[in-house]
């Protein structure tokens, strides 16, 4: 018994046009879920026409076998293998903290990159009609899916704390990249040019630079600093995508190009967003870190001295208020501060007093990474806002909180021109009556750039822990 | 060290140098205090009090350093050694010859009124605190003797309208005015020659009227200067006219150490209805208004009530004595950087030699001019030209490529296969639509998205799904693990994204 080959097919375009359903589902909160479902069906219906395919084989029209089945030996392994990963995938998934959200994302494209280098090398043993055509294809799948890998995990090791977020930097490091570059397409002709029996010569090539993009991958990576990760983790994204795509084409799969291609571009179009918002160019961003270029960091100026309050008076601040809005950043993340913040949040809008959040599109480790934290702890998503909804507000705002945020409430971006920073779209919180910084000491943020609002007149440090600090806040009130 | 803390000489004084929340402050500074007996007792903070803040009572003119609220009288001076530390508003610039008879004893002598309007040095700038204080006590007082409610309401007994509040001069002083008149629920306006405060004006509710006028600056001192012939013209016409219209007036315009401006003429005080009310806080320097008798309150002969009093800050005798006090313990922490009781009078801090007036015998006033650190250093550098806005790519060269792009294309497409190319364009196509589709996704949901991209890559799957059980075992342990791999991805990004999703809720469904 085979399966005919173009219900295969059929299936595919079903799962294909699913998928485009998913991503357009989730553009709203209210369509969200469904998308997420149009996904999962999308998904459903794909495996089960290729485990039918793989198991009991494919038929063209006129009943030519295009492939022999693998039976139940074939169904067997399947099972087994996706049996495994699935209890591992949806136990990872709801252990997950929503502050690990990063790693978790992160680690997942690893795994993307992971199969499509192994889908690839299997593939490189398969004959073809076109066999330069499928050369290059399986260098380009390999190369893609190994770059995906590697350089997956350096940012899950950056993101988890388990090596340094600072960029790590070698000598010629944009040297190194191209070199590597150019050294995969001279390993792509060379591997064309290599007759197809000579298999030793073939494997170890193949070989070598499966090596050379897993090193590639690793050093992109650690060249890149931890404040760049949303541009970073969407990037891998995209990657992971490309992957797909690429293998899609190895294996004349339709449906691992259309959703490769579409997990790619939106990827690409993600990290564009997220660059957009730093201001700075995607190959810079690639390229290496802030403050590499050098001589740009501005000279030490004395901007005067910064005022302390303490949580009482924070509190005291914060009842008087009508209007108060709070702009979290990745110091939130760190301290698990947002179930305190979203209590706070309660407790003053049940006075009446109307709370709000304005969200840098770059806080956090993870582009939408506040706005997981803050939906996990409960607070409403319609007082969530945008950085360009909330900007033009701040004046009227009687205090703002600037949790564990700093150079994305910046105002040496807007008025410094010579600042490493100059450019950036930041939230206006200074334009606010009181702003309460709340920070663990004077030191600079990830940019290294000194904040003047620290000592602007209407600001105010309360330092320490964020998560103390507010639930000391909690307990004034 | 020891501080004392002096009972004011001048009978109506109210306030005190020092409460017993500013002695503990002192105290943690290391310093020890003595407060003259029954010092607080006009302002409600009795012995007993003191001495449970851990204060001695004693007599304060034996200490090291002594605070006052004014100067001491002539007998309290005399009690003092030399090489003494005298605190307190002095006027340095009215009274030279204190200053100078301050210097003959060798007392030296800190001038808490010559702070400077610097931003390390607000939390010592009495002034401000104690302008603060004048302008609630003006709308207080004001409303003590208006006869009507200050906000609007309508009653059972008839509609009644608010209370019309003209602010003359939008310093400290007049943003408290503002702030108060408006909590009130009073409607109130605000002149100002510097035009930078009607922002500040607004924020308390109030409404900025503007002189149409050219030349208008902050001095570099950081109060208003006097204005030109032309400006004073127009202010004056405006003043005319809203007199007419107002209920109440309070005028704050005062220039440190000169005489105050005579702004409402008699005129335009005969111009007010009856029953209105003048609050002249420039009373003590001669007074905004003309008519104004300093330190009484007085009738015109159309019914217009004008107070003149000089001690609004001394009415809120407590709240004047925390606040000052507070400022002395500022101006404390500067001097005790050791924290060890012990005070340093630093010549190079620029506030301390503004502040001191008299040192080792010789009078150091005036000190040399500090300039405010905040609006004019933005005034005089011109802003830095904004950088130029990335241009978008020229028509021609936008054609230009998309040209040699498909040009491009259509020579590598002669050299490739058949079936490749129809991959190429599905894949070329799957492109555009993921980029269309993801362009309109709300910021909020980037993480979601990610995960369920990151599952739907996870579709890499099949590929190995059709390669296990195939030729070699290796391709098969390949995919094996391929699967294995992929599936987390599938099965975990899903997962993820529905908890995610869950989470996410509107505030109607919240609460």
């Amino acid at each position: 018994m085979t399966i005919s080959f173009t219900v295969v097919q059929g299936s595919y375009i079903v799962a294909a046009l699913l998928f485009i359903l998913a991503l357009a589902g989730l553009s709203k909160h209210e369509s969200a879920r469904l998308g997420n479902r149009f996904g999962m069906v999308g998904m459903a219906v794909a495996l089960v026409f290729t485990v039918l395919a793989a198991v009991l084989g494919v038929s063209l029209a006129g009943g030519v076998i295009q492939s022999e089945g693998t039976g139940a030996r074939g169904l067997l392994l399947i099972a087994i293998a996706m049996g495994i990963g699935a209890v591992i995938g949806i136990w990872k998934a709801r252990r997950v903290e929503m502050t690990g959200m990063p790693e978790l994302i992160a680690m997942l494209h690893s795994f993307v990159g992971l199969a499509a280098v192994l889908v690839g090398w299997n593939s490189s043993y398969e004959d073809s009609a076109y066999p330069a055509v499928h050369d290059v294809e399986v260098f380009v799948g390999v190369f893609i899916g190994a770059v995906t890998l590697t350089g997956s995990i350096v940012a899950y090791l950056k993101l988890s704390g388990k090596i340094g977020s600072a960029p790590k930097m070698l000598p010629a490091h944009n040297a190194v990249n191209l070199g590597a570059i150019a050294a995969f397409f001279v390993m792509t002709a060379v591997y064309v040019a290599i007759p197809q029996d000579d298999q030793v010569l073939r494997q170890s090539l193949l070989g070598a630079m499966t090596v050379l993009a897993l090193l590639l991958g690793w050093h992109l990576v650690s060249s890149i600093g931890g404040g760049d990760m949303p541009v970073v983790v969407s990037m891998l994204n995209s990657y992971s995508g490309w992957a797909a795509a690429a293998a899609g084409f190895l294996l004349n799969n339709d449906l691992l190009i259309i959703t490769g291609a579409l997990v790619g571009s939106s990827g690409a179009y993600l990290s564009y967003i997220m660059c957009k918002a730093m201001n700075r160019s995607f190959i810079s961003v690639i390229a290496g870190g802030f403050g590499v270029e050098g001589g740009t960091m501005a000279a030490d100026v004395d901007y005067g001295e910064h005022r302390e309050v303490n949580a009482e008076q924070a509190a005291e601040l914060l009842t008087a208020a009508t209007s108060v809005i709070i702009t979290p950043g990745y110091g939130m993340a760190v301290a698990q501060a947002q179930h305190g913040v979203a209590e706070l949040t309660r407790k003053l809008r049940d006075a009446g007093v109307n709370v709000r959040f304005g969200i840098h599109p770059v806080a956090g480790r993870l582009p939408g990474h506040m706005n997981v934290l803050l939906a996990e702890a409960k607070v409403p998503y319609d007082i969530v806002l945008e950085m360009d909804e909330i900007n033009d507000d701040f004046p009227d705002t009687d205090v703002v909180l600037v949790i564990g945020a700093n150079d994305t409430v910046n105002p040496a971006a807007e008025d410094d021109p010579a600042s490493p920073i100059a450019g950036m779209p930041v939230l206006r919180v200074w334009e606010a009556n009181n702003v309460i910084v709340f920070k663990r000491s004077m030191a600079s943020g990830y940019a290294g750039v000194q904040n003047p609002l620290f000592f602007r007149e209407n600001a105010a440090m309360l330092f320490g822990d964020a998560k103390d600090r507010v639930e000391d806040i909690l307990r004034a009130l | 060290m020891i501080i004392g803390v002096l009972a004011e000489a001048r009978p109506d004084e109210t306030r005190v140098a020092a409460t017993p929340a500013t002695v503990v402050q002192l105290t943690k500074l290391g310093y020890e205090v003595v407060v003259d007996p029954g010092a607080g007792a006009a302002s409600d903070f009795p012995d007993d009090s003191f001495v449970a803040a851990g204060a001695s009572i004693g007599a304060a003119t034996g200490a090291d350093l002594v605070f006052g609220v004014n100067a001491p009288a002539v007998e309290q001076l005399d009690a003092m050694r030399e090489g003494t530390t005298l605190v307190c508003l002095m006027a340095p610039g009215l009274n030279p010859d204190l200053v100078s008879d301050l210097a003959r004893r060798r007392i030296t002598a800190l001038a808490m009124d010559a702070v400077p309007r610097i931003s390390r040095a607000q939390s010592l700038d009495v002034l401000s605190s104690m302008a603060n204080i004048a302008g609630y006590r003006a709308v207080v007082e004001a409303a003590n003797v208006f006869g009507r409610f200050f906000t609007g309401q309508v009653t059972a007994a008839g509609k009644v309208p608010p209370a019309k509040v003209l602010v003359v001069g939008a310093g400290v002083a007049g943003l408290a005015a503002i702030g108060a008149a408006g909590s009130l629920g009073a409607i109130v306006r605000a002149t100002d020659p510097r035009p930078e405060v009607a922002d500040q004006v607004k924020s308390l509710g109030g409404e900025y009227l503007a002189v149409q006028a050219a030349d208008v600056e902050v001095s570099a001192s950081g109060y208003a200067k006097e204005m030109s012939d032309d400006y004073n013209q127009r202010a004056a016409a405006l003043y005319a006219e809203q007199c007419k219209d107002v209920d109440i007036i309070i005028t704050t315009a005062l220039i440190p150490g000169r005489p105050a401006p005579l702004l409402i003429t008699a005129d335009m005080v005969a111009s007010m209805r009856p029953g209105s009310v003048i609050v002249d806080l420039a009373a003590a320097n001669g007074g905004n208004v003309e008519g104004t008798v300093p330190g009484e309150k007085s009738v015109t002969g159309n019914g217009v009530t004008i107070l003149g009093y000089t001690d609004m800050a001394g009415r809120l005798a407590a709240q004047a004595s925390q606040l000052y006090g507070t400022n002395l313990v500022n101006l404390m922490k500067l001097m005790t950087p050791a924290k060890d009781g012990v005070s340093v009078l630093d010549w190079d801090d620029v506030v301390l030699r503004a502040v001191t007036v008299a040192r080792d015998g010789e009078v150091t006033w005036p000190p040399p001019e500090v300039k405010v650190s905040a609006a004019p250093a933005a005034a005089a550098a011109p802003p830095p030209a904004p950088p130029p806005p990335k241009q978008p790519m020229a028509q021609g060269k936008r054609l230009g490529l998309i040209g040699a792009g498909a040009a491009g294309f259509l020579l590598l497409s002669t050299v490739m296969p058949e079936p490749f190319l129809g991959r190429f364009m599905v894949f070329m196509l799957s492109v555009v639509i993921g980029f269309y589709v993801i362009g309109n996704v709300h910021h909020a949901l980037h993480t979601p998205l990610m995960s369920v991209t990151n599952a739907i890559s996870g579709i890499i799957l099949v590929g190995a799904l059709l390669q296990v059980g195939h030729g070699s075992v290796w391709v098969s342990v390949l995919a094996f693990v391929a699967i294995l791999v992929a599936s987390i991805n599938v099965f975990g990004g899903f997962t993820v994204t529905e908890r995610m999703l869950q989470m996410f809720k509107r505030e109607d469904a919240a609460r």
